[in-house]
């Protein structure tokens, strides 16, 4: 399920999500202003809402670093009078390059079809195990997790940026359950024929 | 905890046993409900789902009186609705039952606020009681400041809305719903969801008939009909998804 030619994804199971663009995400956040890390954090909790809780704290920190080393932003150390200095981060050109071909770049994470369509059919033919009830189990979980964005969209409130994409997680498991009961209703069908 | 392991549990606001509904004769005998049985305790909210003709809009008529079953019981909070004479199903229908339906049904020529209060005054409250409480009633649905418009004057949301206030005014011990969302658009879809998950916060039972997945997501269960029987049954727990982050394209 990796999508094409996007990011990097690091593998680090107990210390929450990670953005697998976080590095195209900061480079396009730096665009508009150089800004501390803290700020790109909070612009980004803004923008992902509930969802911004499950977030890996450092991840930020660490993706700045490397995007320092690659030549894409550089940093300058700011004095504070109460506290420590603190890093403002600046996108070089190099980086804005970056940003203008992710911005440009039309490759979408795709849905996974084929693959429990196949599982359906291999159950069917191996006699492994009733496809109705493989479909029914699916379709329990995904409900669960539907029932979670939605209440998670309604919590949110009017025009709320994180909504939006609350929105789109929402429709997308509409759009899967909808798939679901197209399976169930072929494989109600074909059942008692094979 | 589901309610049916409670020791104490509650008498179910419905509960339907053997519930069978048949139209027409001999070779064209349709059976739009086959068997049902079905409980609702207090302060659940319940989605029924199907496809179009399984039976969910007959099952929710017969729950709240507005058709007789051809077979089977039907109890509302402890009494025997099934057998009730036309005047004590209109009387069941006007006191304990609020009907939201797809299509609104708000009457043109009445205000927002002359349509919250008429129920109550078909039960007989003064008009200076009804009138209080269809201002609280629509001060609830956040449209106070409509009370004087017409329907015409209202979006399909508002009107929705109107309706809703107007199925709480005789406080029902249920409010059924019929597609309360099949004529709105996604912000609308929204708001109303919004009112009736604060409802159902509030302790309302309530049972909704849709198609729309997102709909049926915000209830405590969800039972899907198929052919007038009910062949799957699902709770929606609360807070039981920590994967939220997963379906946004954030990765562990």
């Amino acid at each position: 399920m990796v999508p094409d030619g996007v990011g990097v994804a690091v593998k680090e199971p107990s210390q929450g999500y990670q953005l697998r663009v976080v590095q195209e995400v900061l480079l396009a956040l730096l665009a508009a202003e150089a800004s501390h890390g803290y700020q790109l954090r909070a612009r980004l909790e803004l923008a992902l809402g509930p969802l911004a809780e499950a977030l890996n704290e450092g991840q930020v920190y660490v993706t700045l670093t490397r995007l320092e080393k690659a030549g894409l932003v550089t940093s300058r150390r700011v004095g504070q009078a109460d506290r420590p200095n603190r890093k403002v981060y600046e996108l070089t050109a190099l980086g804005r390059a970056r940003v203008q071909a992710w911005l440009d770049d039309t490759s979408w994470p795709k849905p996974a079809p084929a693959e429990f369509h196949l599982k359906l059919v291999a159950a069917a033919a191996a006699d492994l195990g009733d496809p109705v009830r493989l479909v029914d189990m699916q379709r329990h979980a995904l409900l669960g997790e539907l029932a979670a964005a939605q209440r998670a969209a309604l919590a949110e409130p009017d025009h709320s940026i994180a909504g939006v994409l609350l929105e789109g997680v929402v429709l997308r498991l509409q759009a899967d359950l909808r798939w679901l009961e197209a399976c169930a209703r072929y494989w109600n069908t074909t059942k008692g024929r094979r | 905890m589901n309610a049916n392991e409670s020791p104490l549990r509650a008498e179910p606001v419905l509960r339907t046993r053997g519930l069978a509904m048949d139209y027409g004769q001999g070779a064209g005998r349709v059976h739009a409900l086959d068997g049902i049985e079905l409980e609702v305790t207090p302060g659940e909210a319940l989605a029924v789902m199907g496809p179009s003709g399984c039976g969910k809009s007959t099952l929710l008529h017969v729950l709240g009186g507005l058709e007789r079953p051809s077979a089977g019981e039907v109890w509302v909070a402890g009494r025997r609705i099934d057998g009730l004479s036309e005047k004590a199903l209109a009387r069941l229908r006007r006191r304990a039952v609020g009907f939201v339906f797809q299509a609104f049904h708000l009457m043109d020529e009445l205000t927002a606020v002359e349509n919250v209060e008429l129920p109550a005054l078909l039960a007989g409250r003064s008009s200076g009681a009804a009138r209080r409480r269809a201002a609280e009633l629509l001060e609830r649905v956040g449209l106070a400041e409509r009370a004087s418009h017409l329907p015409s004057a209202l979006s399909g949301g508002q009107r929705q809305r109107v309706a809703i206030a107007r199925a709480l005014s005789n406080e029902p011990l249920v409010v059924l719903a019929d597609e309360p969302t099949g004529n709105l658009d996604s912000v609308a879809t929204l708001d109303v969801l919004r009112l009736l998950d604060s409802l159902r916060s509030a302790g309302q039972t309530l049972l909704i008939v849709t198609h729309d997945e997102r709909v049926a997501a915000t209830a405590d269960r969800l039972i899907t009909m198929r052919d007038g029987a009910l062949v799957d049954e699902t709770r929606l727990t609360r807070g039981t998804s920590g994967s939220l982050g997963d379906l946004v394209g954030l990765e562990r």
